[in-house]
């Protein structure tokens, strides 16, 4: 059985999150992740942002360091590139990681420098009080879309999966367990691999979305993912309001990029022209 | 101990960290056995201990961290 | 053992870039721009070559967070760009601030504001080298007027950067990047490097953000054992949050400035040229120090005791050397190519009026500007 005690820093409980925040949740999976990895806390580097997302790595016992707005996979890939011994694992969230960190996130994905992305998705600016991000369904509310929001989501796995990352998977804070799983295959992977956990923000985004608790936000989980290996299932017409969850795309084909340099300097060292 | 009925006799301690805990009601509406309960002033609490069958779905996913399940006594 | 010393032919971005790597440099992350990128092209050759990282970023934002990640890890990182990418590091400039990591960021100034003038010369960048980010942050600019000087002050970005765990900018500018002088490379054994203070104490002892006297806090390496918390909110001794603590915040921010304070004098550098009988005072900087110069010489041809006092440290402002210097100058002037930035600080200190030259056309100020500047202040007197 995990103790996950082990891994957080009990100083820093209760976390700062709301009441059935899944924040607390995507922390666990990865608890369980490392767990199941056997990784040592000092081998992971854990980066985060800003936002509720970027809170995350305040309760772990990581090596753990929270950036700038957005801009948590630059800071990573100068660390990852000089510590290329270490794991280093970025959890970011919707606004953090779609909107302001949106450019970063694309070219992480082109280098596939090897750092494992989370991206906690529920669709809204939490810390600030609900506002609406690129991920945010179109015609849902928020503080700043009062009458609905006009604007298109992006799907972040596919935006990614085209930028070039090559290990790319979707779950939920319902499907916990997956999660975890997803997450420990991840960090395993060799490459830029990166995960949306789809999450429930009940204060932010919930309670102006017709979802009064967290549990009917988790039900709503439930009820709209649909496993990858189930989708053949489902018609296009039943897809249209679901999503797909598990792993999306893997390429272990693609060079990872601290590998590459590497080589690049060994070539050099060794007299060649590079 | 009658050989048999080990998975109906084992009992569980279900302990929870109030100091955590934020009432969410997660632990409430999951548990199969009805072992949380929201008190009158929206306090969840611990309420039929003896009903639980450690399936632990409370501790997985308390985004508090706020629950443990413990293997007790056998009778 | 012979010292060897090595005469150069280099431009000055080159002369940046190889003083670097000699300061000990492993990092280096940029983004194409004009007038610096021959940093950046020189760094994407010799970084593989000894062992260290180049990388072009997606922008300049990018640029700067990956040098300080890199630093975090414990590496001499660096980046270069000139006006418009330095705008956009502000905000990552002020992290490292506040979270006490040293980097080095060169800025080759050329015409602004916004594009202005792409390959032009220009000191605009002065006030945005202070006080570009947002809140109360120390700083050290250094600035250079010859390639000599480029490579010295490079040199003496990184010891600062290290010493006071803080970011360090290199003030540069399009003539002083792009001309090509003779250098003296010093043998490597001569060159003083300074290192950050690495802890000694156990991890469980280890305060990341707990410091001395001289309120520079010592560094930890990461995978030992120290598993401590970074963040850019006002942070206790342990690194985590205290956004709510008044008490914590006010000893933060006071101890970021103390660094500065604490080190004020061994970060001030400044040259003097003729000063010991001079009536007129010139204070310059960078490019526009070489002209200052030719002009000290051609007025004291004329009959004017001429000096020139030229700023290498440009912040924290050297004040108390201005008004050392300043005291017996009946005249003191400020040439600089932008609108009057250092002038103020000059005027401050001097607790009286300079006579100000500006030009923000991108043509250097020409000794014979100052020279007519001044014969015009005496022609009144």
């Amino acid at each position: 059985m995990l103790d996950i005690k082990k891994y957080l820093r009990l100083s820093k409980l209760p976390h700062i999150w709301c009441p059935g925040c899944g924040n607390g949740s995507v922390v666990r999976a990865l608890i369980m992740a490392v767990d199941k990895l056997g990784l040592s806390k000092d081998e992971i580097v854990l980066f985060t942002g800003i936002g509720c997302s970027a809170r995350t790595n305040v309760i772990v016992d990581f090596n753990t360091i929270q950036t700038t707005h957005g801009r948590t996979l630059a800071f990573a890939t100068g660390f990852k590139l000089m510590r290329p011994d270490m794991k280093v694992i970025v959890i970011t969230g919707d606004g953090d990681g779609a909107a302001i960190g949106g450019n970063h996130l694309i070219h992480a994905a082109r280098r596939n420098i090897d750092i494992t992305t989370i991206l906690i998705n529920n669709s809204i600016y939490g810390m600030t009080g609900g506002q609406y991000s690129p991920l945010s369904p179109q015609g849902t509310y928020a503080t700043t879309a009062p009458y609905g929001n006009i604007e298109p989501s992006f799907d972040i796995c596919k935006l990614v999966e085209a930028a070039g990352a090559t290990f790319i998977a979707r779950s939920t804070v319902y499907h916990i367990q997956l999660t975890a799983d997803l997450i420990a295959k991840a960090i395993a992977h060799k490459g830029f691999s990166f995960i949306e956990v789809v999450s429930q923000c009940p204060v932010g985004y919930g309670r102006r979305n017709r979802m009064r608790t967290p549990y009917e936000m988790l039900m709503w989980q439930k009820e709209h993912a649909v496993l990858v290996q189930q989708a053949q299932r489902y018609s296009l017409e039943e897809m249209k309001d679901k999503f797909l969850i598990g792993e999306l795309f893997v390429n272990k084909e693609k060079r990872e990029y601290t590998e590459l340099y590497e080589e690049l300097r060994r070539k050099l060292a060794e007299g060649g022209e590079g | 101990m009658k050989e048999g009925v080990i998975a109906l006799t084992k009992r569980f301690k279900v302990v929870l960290n109030t100091k955590w805990c934020k009432s969410c009601g997660i632990c409430v509406e999951f548990c199969p056995k009805k072992v949380f309960e929201f008190t009158s002033d929206g306090k969840v609490r611990v309420m039929r201990e003896e009903m639980c069958v450690g399936c632990r779905s409370c501790e997985l996913r308390c985004p508090d961290y706020a629950v443990e399940v413990r293997e007790g006594e056998e009778e | 053992m012979s010292l060897k010393e090595d005469v150069r032919f280099m431009q000055g971005n080159e002369a940046i870039a190889e003083a670097a790597i000699l300061a000990g440099v492993r990092f280096f992350a940029g983004y194409p721009i004009t007038p610096a990128t021959e940093i950046a092209e020189m760094m994407a050759l010799r970084m593989p070559q000894v062992g260290g990282v180049f990388i072009q970023m997606e922008d300049e934002i990018a640029s700067i967070a990956a040098v300080i990640g890199a630093s975090m890890a414990g590496f001499k990182a660096m980046t270069a760009t000139s006006g418009p990418g330095f705008t956009l590091m502000q905000e990552n400039l002020g992290y490292a601030t506040i979270v006490d990591i040293p980097c080095v960021i060169v800025d080759v100034q050329r015409g602004g504001p916004s594009t202005g003038l792409p390959t032009l010369p220009a000191q605009g960048d002065v006030m945005q080298a202070r006080w570009g980010t947002h809140g109360d942050h120390p700083i050290v600019v250094l600035c250079p007027a010859t390639v000599q000087e480029a490579f010295e002050l490079t040199i003496e970005a990184f010891n600062i950067s290290e010493l006071i765990r803080n970011p360090v900018i290199l003030l540069s500018d399009a003539v002083v990047g792009h001309v090509r002088e003779k250098v003296t490379l010093p043998d490597p054994s001569r060159i003083r490097i300074v290192n950050r203070r690495v802890t000694n104490l156990p991890p469980e002892q280890y305060k990341p953000f707990a410091a001395g006297p001289d309120g520079v806090p010592d560094f930890a390496y990461r995978g030992k054992g120290y598993r401590y918390h970074v963040t850019s909110n006002v942070h206790d001794e342990e690194g985590f949050p205290a956004t709510y603590n008044h008490k914590v915040a006010n000893e933060l921010i006071r101890r970021l400035h103390k660094k500065i304070e604490f080190y004020r004098k061994e970060i001030t550098y400044y040259k003097t040229y003729r000063v010991e009988d001079s009536d007129v005072l010139i204070v310059a900087y960078g490019c526009t120090a070489r002209s200052a110069k030719d002009a000290v010489n051609m007025l004291r041809e004329g009959g004017i005791r001429a000096g020139l006092l030229q700023l290498q440290t440009l912040w924290p402002f050297p004040g108390e050397v201005v008004e050392g210097y300043a005291k017996r100058a009946k005249v003191v002037v400020v040439p600089e190519m932008n609108m009057g930035q250092l002038v103020g600080e000059v005027e401050r200190c001097i607790c009286r009026k300079a006579v100000r030259i500006n030009r923000v056309d991108g043509k250097m100020i020409s000794p014979w500007e100052i020279v007519d500047a001044i014969k015009e202040v005496f022609s009144h007197a």
